[in-house]
């Protein structure tokens, strides 16, 4: 199913979240069970199953990388669910400094200072990673959308240490 | 999710922990990452003259599985020679550790990487 033709918008990377939220509001409110109460069992049923891929498509449109994750998928690229290692050992290794700096952060004389410094590389780099991967999937070309697929792959590292980190940051705070 | 007593027992106490010096040409290393989960795994050889595995060290960042599966191959390559050591499964990763179907991907992680180490060590030494 296109996500983005179910809330009639372009399917760009780059997309209006003020849009997407408001049409998702309407669809919501068009297909809600309460709507079709009264109606066929059909109606119901076709009610039931709208207002579950209305917030499927929602819920991926509205991350990143989950849409893009959806736009390679239109295009024949299927990567959400893959198991197979990633193998890039500089980006790799570079991951792992980040990992062991961030869990040496205690030893630090001022913790929260160096927290802060990396928290600023990692969101640097994500916004660098998130520019390549909106321009990769600009070009609809089979070598853009292998790049694109590498870059969402590297994103996903990146959004687990954010979450490494806020889980860090959280217990400095208590 | 439950872990099997020998998963709990490398995560308690995990074997071979740690790097070995970068520029030790008798050290390879492998490095692969899983982008599903963030899982980050290192695991470096030391390789004799006779091509045998002295010695071998892992750091992983991820879940408990994979932390014992690495732990698992660094215990399992130490006295084998490159092409032993290349034949390590997956399979036999997460039949010894008695990985649940949806850890399975790690122990992939740990094959993947004791593979990469070797075809790093053959990479420097032109093999």
């Amino acid at each position: 199913m296109n996500y983005f033709r179910l809330f009639d918008l372009p399917e760009t990377f780059e997309l209006d979240l003020t849009e997407l939220g408001s049409r998702y509001l309407s669809l919501q409110k068009r297909f809600h069970p309460d709507n079709f109460a009264a109606g066929s069992e059909r109606d119901r049923l076709m009610s039931v199953q709208q207002t579950a891929n209305i917030n499927d498509a929602y819920h991926s449109l509205k991350q990143p990388l989950l849409r893009a994750e959806h736009m390679l998928a239109l295009r024949g690229l299927k990567i959400s669910n893959e198991q197979r290692s990633f193998t890039d050992p500089l980006f790799l290794m570079q991951q792992m400094e980040l990992r062991e700096q961030l869990a040496e952060l205690q030893d630090e004389a001022d913790p929260e200072a160096a927290l802060f410094a990396i928290e600023q590389q990692i969101q640097q780099q994500r916004k660098q990673l998130l520019k390549a991967l909106s321009e990769a999937l600009v070009e609809q070309s089979a070598e853009q959308d292998q790049l694109a697929a590498e870059l969402v792959r590297k994103l996903k590292f990146f959004y687990k240490l954010q979450q490494e980190l806020e889980l860090i940051e959280q217990q400095l705070q208590d | 999710m439950a872990y099997s007593n020998k998963v709990i027992d490398h995560y308690e106490n995990p074997r071979n922990v740690g790097a070995f010096a970068k520029d030790d040409p008798t050290v390879a290393t492998g490095m692969v990452g899983a982008p599903a989960c963030g899982d980050v795994m290192k695991l470096q050889i030391k390789v004799n003259e006779q091509g045998i595995i002295e010695d071998a060290k892992f750091k992983t960042y991820g879940c408990g599985s994979a932390i014992a599966s690495s732990s698992l191959v660094t215990e399992w390559v130490k006295g084998k020679t490159l092409d032993e050591a290349q034949l390590i499964k997956n399979t036999d990763i997460a039949q010894e550790l008695a990985l649940p179907p949806v850890k399975i991907h790690c122990s992939i992680l740990a094959e993947d990487a004791i593979k990469a180490a070797i075809a790093d060590y053959k990479q420097k030494h032109g093999g």
